[in-house]
């Protein structure tokens, strides 16, 4: 049982959480610490399902955080293969490699 | 349940979430991550939601947090990195209220939902099988397509060059 005051001050710490991802996305030039804050972007949905979900008793609240948690792995998977390769061509040429250097990625 | 419990957990979250998004170092940031992470697992159970709690410490923390860490050894970690780091965050403060203000300004003015009636009760793991496998299986397969290109997606791009081999 929780009341609606309690449900908007959940949904105001998953906006936190939305602003601290954010902020580290557009700050930050390193692609792993990008890739960090986008993980604690895609947190912030996550709590507010579940927050929503229990304060309607409904399961679709749980539901949906299975979908954004595959969402989120597919996205560290690809993430990460992107900065591992994208630090493997930054090291030949020996740059700090920031993720403008993912557009200049080819085969 | 308990809400109250919930929220501190949430908010112990996003402090350990503002730390990991402002420190220089990345051993750092994957350390507040995990702590962000596990936070928002041990809210999730005082929320009743056992599954999403669970699925939490498993996938987010066990599973994605150990691909950080793998990924780690390649970070770099030079003056020349770290002070470009520092400089981008000393730059970008402003946008960053802005937009924490245009998030967080509907919640202040938003009219506070009436309380439910107490006959909602939490929903059980059972509840959610039930919605995943039923009325949602086409979502469910969407999402199984989803990690199986991304599957493919990181052998093709995590893959070494032909000529690399060669050489």
């Amino acid at each position: 049982m929780m009341g609606g005051t309690m449900l908007i001050a959940l949904l105001a710490a998953s906006g936190g959480l939305f602003v601290a991802g954010a902020f580290g996305l557009v700050s930050r030039r390193g692609v792993l610490f990008q890739l960090i804050s986008i993980e604690i972007m895609l947190g912030a949905p996550a709590l507010a399902f579940i927050a929503a979900g229990a304060y309607h008793g409904n399961a679709a609240g749980q539901g949906m955080y299975v979908l954004v948690l595959a969402l989120a792995a597919a996205e560290a998977a690809l993430g990460l293969a992107l900065y591992v390769r994208l630090r493997r061509g930054a090291a030949a040429e020996g740059s700090v490699g920031d993720s403008d250097g993912i557009s200049e990625l080819k085969r | 349940m308990n809400a109250g419990l919930a929220f501190v957990f949430a908010l112990l979250g996003v402090a350990a979430s503002a730390l990991a998004a402002t420190r220089t170092n990345a051993a750092r940031a994957v350390a507040f991550l995990l702590a962000s992470l596990l936070a928002l697992g041990a809210a999730f159970f005082a929320l009743d939601a056992t599954f999403a709690g669970a699925l939490q410490i498993l996938v987010y923390a066990g599973a994605v947090v150990a691909v950080f860490i793998f990924v780690l050894i390649t970070v770099d970690s030079s003056a020349r990195a770290i002070d470009q780091e520092g400089r981008g965050m000393r730059q970008a403060w402003p946008a960053a209220a802005l937009a924490s203000a245009l998030i967080l300004a509907p919640l202040v003015f938003a009219p506070v939902p009436a309380d439910p009636p107490s006959s909602v009760t939490p929903s059980t793991t059972k509840d959610v099988g039930t919605l995943l496998f039923g009325p949602w299986a086409i979502a469910v397969e969407a999402a199984s397509f989803l990690l199986l290109a991304a599957l493919i997606g990181v052998r093709h791009i995590g893959g070494r060059d032909r000529n690399e081999e060669e050489g």
